[in-house]
C-alpha cells in the first residue's frame, strides 16, 4: 500500500474528493452488481421462455406494488436487518461472525420460553423487553464462545462460528425434538405473553402479512449501533481496532477485550432478531426458522458496506429478492432468487476492491 | 455389532469425506480459504446426475460431475485471485450458489422441486457391498496420491510455498496466481468427485443432497492439521461416529444430535490448542493488496 504522502510534496486535497470518492466506493458495487443480477436474471427467465420485463413487473407488483406484498417484505428484512447488523458489527472490529445462523435460532428459542413461562396479561412492553433480553443473552452466550476461543487462544472466529451453527443447532434441535415439542411438529407451544402487534392491526390493507412492531425495533437497534460506533468512545476504539489492530494495541486500546465485546454483542443482536418470528409471526420457536436468514446477513452487511442504515437499505433489497420470487414463481421458478442471492454477493465481493483500487488510481493520477 | 458390516457403511460414508477434504487441503495449504467443498460438491452431485440422465453412463456423469465442481472452483478463483475478493464471503457465496443453481436446473431439466428422476449408478451387485463401484476404490486412494503430489513433486512443493510466504515465493518466479488457480481448480474437482460419488451411490439428485458435509471434510481438514493423510483420517474417524449413530438408532443409548456435534467439537477443541495446537498455513486467507 502506497498513499500519497505529505513528504512527497503532493498536495492534499481533503475537502471535496475524498467525500464524492467514498459517495462512489459506497455506490457503484452495489449498482454493478445489480446490473450483473439483471443480466443473469434475464439469462434465467430466457431460459425458461418467458420475458423478462413481463417477470420483472410481476416481481416488482407482488413485492413493492401491493400492500401485502410490501408487508412481507417488510417482515422478511426485519429478520434480515438484525442479522445483517450483528454482522457488520463484528466486520467493524475486523471480526466475521457467521454465527447468526445459530444465534438467531437462539434467541428465538430463548423468547418463547420466556414467552410460555410470562403470565398472560404481562403488559406488552415489559414482556417485549424480558423477550428481548432473554433472546439477546443466548444469542450473546453463543457469540461469547467464539469470542472467547479468539482472544484466549487466537482461534479463528470464521471457522469457530461456522461449527457453533451445528453444534448449536442440534442442541436446539435436540430440546424441541426430545422435549418441547407440541405432539406431532418440531414447534413449542404457542407463547403465553409478548405477543407483537402487527403492521395489518393499525392499517387493515396489509391484512395477512407478517410485518410487525419487531420491524420498529429493528430501525431503534440500527440507531442504537449507529450511536455506539460513531458517537462513544467504545465504539471509536472498536472501528481503530477493526481498521489496525496493532496500530490500536499501540495506542493504549486492549484488542483483546475488543473482540470480546464485539464478537458477542454481534451475537447479542443476531438473537434479538428471533423476536420476529417468535413474538411477531407465528408466537412459537419452531426447529429451522432462521435457516438461510443468518447467512444472508453476510450478504446483507456487505452490500450494506457495515453501515447501520446501509444495513437496514440492503436488508429491504433482499427482502425483496426473497419475496419477489414467490411473485414471479407461476412462470419463472422461485429457485432464481436463490441463484441471484449468490450472484449478488460475488459480484459486490469482487466489485468492492477492485473499485476502490480503480478510484485509488484515478486519485494517484490526478494528484501527480 | 457386526465389524464388517461397520467397517463397510463407515468406508461408504467416508468416501464423499475423502474426496472433499483431499481438496480441501490442497486449495487451504496454497492460501485459499475452503468453505466452498459443500458448494463444489453440490454441483458435482447435480452435474453427474444430468449428465448421468442424458447419456445413460455413469462416466459420462463423472466427467459433467468433475466438469461442474470445476465451472464453480473458477468462479470462486476468479473473484478472490483476480479481483482479490474476500475469500470468506465469497466462499460463503458460493454455496448459496450451488444451492440455488442446483434448485433452479433441477426444477427446469427435471420438473421437480425436490429430486430427479432415478439414474443409472455404479456396480449394484447386492453382496459386494458397494466395493464394486470403482468411484469407491478411488476415493480410499486419493489422501496418499494428493499426499505424493504436495510432499514430493515441483507442483506440490509451490502450493507450499504460496500458501506459506507468497513473496518468497514469487521472488524465485513462480507465479503465485497460476499456482493458487491450480489448486483451487483441483479442490472443486476433488469435491466435486465427492458429490459424484454422493449422487450416483444412492441414483439420483435431491435438494441440498449435500447436507453439510462439505463441512465436515473442511473440519476434517483442519482437525488433521493441513495434511492429507491426517485429514483423512480424520474422515474416517468422523465416518466412524457417524457409522455408530446408524448402527445404534432406536437404542436410545446417545442421542443421535449429540453424535452428529462430534466433527464440530473436535475442530474447535483442536483449535483451541487443547490436543496440540492447529496452525494454519501462514498466508490463509490473506489477500496482498
Amino acid at each position: 500500500m502506497s498513499a500519497p504522502s505529505l513528504a512527497e510534496g503532493t498536495k492534499p486535497t481533503f475537502a471535496a474528493a475524498p467525500w464524492r470518492e467514498r459517495a462512489q466506493e459506497a455506490l457503484i458495487p452495489p449498482l454493478v452488481a445489480l446490473l450483473v443480477a439483471l443480466i443473469c436474471g434475464d439469462l434465467l427467465i430466457l431460459s425458461y421462455g418467458q420475458s423478462p420485463a413481463a417477470v420483472y413487473r410481476l416481481l416488482l407488483e407482488g413485492t413493492w406494488g401491493n400492500a401485502y406484498g410490501f408487508g412481507q417484505v417488510l417482515y422478511k428484512a426485519t429478520t434480515l436487518a438484525f442479522t445483517g447488523l450483528a454482522v457488520s458489527f463484528g466486520l467493524r472490529a475486523g471480526l466475521f461472525n457467521i454465527g447468526g445462523e445459530s444465534q438467531l435460532a437462539a434467541g428465538g428459542f430463548a423468547a418463547a420460553l420466556i414467552g410460555l413461562v410470562l403470565p398472560v396479561g404481562t403488559p406488552l412492553i415489559l414482556a417485549l423487553l424480558i423477550c428481548m433480553i432473554a433472546a439477546g443473552f443466548a444469542g450473546g452466550v453463543v457469540g461469547s464462545v467464539p469470542a472467547y476461543l479468539k482472544t484466549r487462544f487466537g482461534a479463528h472466529e470464521v471457522i469457530v462460528t461456522i461449527m457453533l451453527n451445528f453444534i448449536v443447532l442440534a442442541l436446539l434441535n435436540w430440546f424441541i425434538a426430545g422435549h418441547l415439542h407440541v405432539p406431532e411438529t418440531l414447534h413449542t407451544p404457542e407463547i403465553h405473553a409478548g405477543v407483537l402487534p402487527r403492521l395489518a392491526d393499525i392499517d387493515s390493507r396489509f391484512h395477512g402479512s407478517a410485518a410487525n412492531l419487531a420491524l420498529i425495533v429493528a430501525v431503534l437497534i440500527a440507531s442504537a449501533v449507529w450511536f455506539y460506533l460513531f458517537r462513544t468512545r467504545g465504539g471509536y476504539d472498536l472501528r481503530a481496532v477493526g481498521l489496525q489492530p496493532q496500530a490500536a494495541e499501540y495506542g493504549g486500546i486492549s484488542v483483546g477485550r475488543v473482540w470480546m465485546r464485539a464478537l458477542t454483542f454481534s451475537g447479542v443482536i443476531a438473537g434479538m432478531g428471533g423476536i420476529n418470528y417468535v413474538l411477531g409471526y407465528k408466537h412459537y420457536y419452531e426447529d429451522g426458522f432462521a435457516s438461510g436468514a443468518g447467512f444472508l446477513g453476510i450478504a446483507v452487511a456487505l452490500v450494506g458496506r457495515n453501515h447501520p442504515f446501509g444495513v437496514i437499505i440492503a436488508a429491504f433489497f433482499f427482502a425483496t429478492l426473497s419475496q419477489g420470487g414467490l411473485a414471479i414463481h407461476a412462470f419463472v421458478p422461485k429457485q432464481m432468487m436463490d441463484v441471484l442471492q449468490g450472484v449478488v454477493i460475488i459480484a459486490v465481493a469482487t466489485a468492492v476492491p477492485e473499485v476502490r483500487r480503480i478510484l485509488r488510481d484515478a486519485r494517484k493520477r490526478s494528484d501527480a | 455389532m457386526n465389524p464388517i458390516s461397520f467397517g463397510t457403511q463407515m468406508i461408504r460414508i467416508a468416501v464423499p469425506y475423502l474426496f472433499a477434504a483431499s481438496g480441501g487441503v490442497v486449495a487451504e495449504r496454497a492460501g485459499i480459504v475452503s468453505l466452498t467443498l459443500e458448494g463444489f460438491m453440490l454441483s458435482g452431485a447435480f452435474a453427474a446426475v444430468l449428465g448421468t440422465n442424458y447419456s445413460g453412463s455413469p462416466w459420462v456423469g463423472v466427467l459433467c460431475g468433475i466438469l461442474g465442481g470445476l465451472i464453480f472452483s473458477l468462479i470462486h478463483a476468479v473473484a478472490t485471485i483476480r479481483y482479490r475478493a474476500d475469500q470468506v464471503v465469497v466462499g460463503v457465496a458460493i454455496n448459496l450458489l450451488a444451492i440455488g443453481v442446483t434448485r433452479f436446473f433441477l426444477k427446469l431439466f427435471f420438473a421437480s422441486s425436490s429430486n430427479s428422476p432415478r439414474v443409472a449408478g455404479f456396480g449394484g451387485n447386492i453382496n459386494a457391498a458397494g466395493f464394486d463401484n470403482p468411484l469407491l476404490w478411488l476415493g480410499l486412494i486419493v489422501a496418499p496420491v494428493m499426499a505424493f503430489v504436495i510432499y514430493k513433486t515441483p507442483f506440490g512443493l509451490r502450493v507450499r510455498a504460496v500458501g506459506e510466504h507468497p513473496d518468497a515465493a514469487e521472488s524465485v518466479g513462480v507465479s503465485v496466481k497460476r499456482v493458487r488457480y491450480a489448486a483451487v481448480a483441483l479442490s472443486g474437482m476433488l469435491a466435486a468427485l465427492g458429490g459424484v460419488y454422493l449422487a450416483l451411490d444412492q441414483h439420483q439428485f435431491t435438494d441440498q443432497m449435500t447436507a453439510g458435509r462439505g463441512f465436515i471434510a473442511i473440519s476434517a481438514v483442519i482437525f488433521g492439521r493441513w495434511d492429507p493423510i491426517r485429514a483423512a483420517l480424520a474422515c474416517l474417524l468422523f465416518a466412524a461416529a457417524e457409522t455408530l449413530q446408524i448402527q445404534l438408532q432406536g437404542s436410545h443409548a446417545i442421542p443421535s444430535q449429540f453424535i452428529e456435534m462430534i466433527p464440530y467439537a473436535l475442530v474447535i477443541i483442536a483449535l483451541a490448542g487443547v490436543v496440540g495446537r492447529a496452525v494454519p498455513p501462514a498466508a490463509l486467507g490473506k489477500v496482498e493488496a
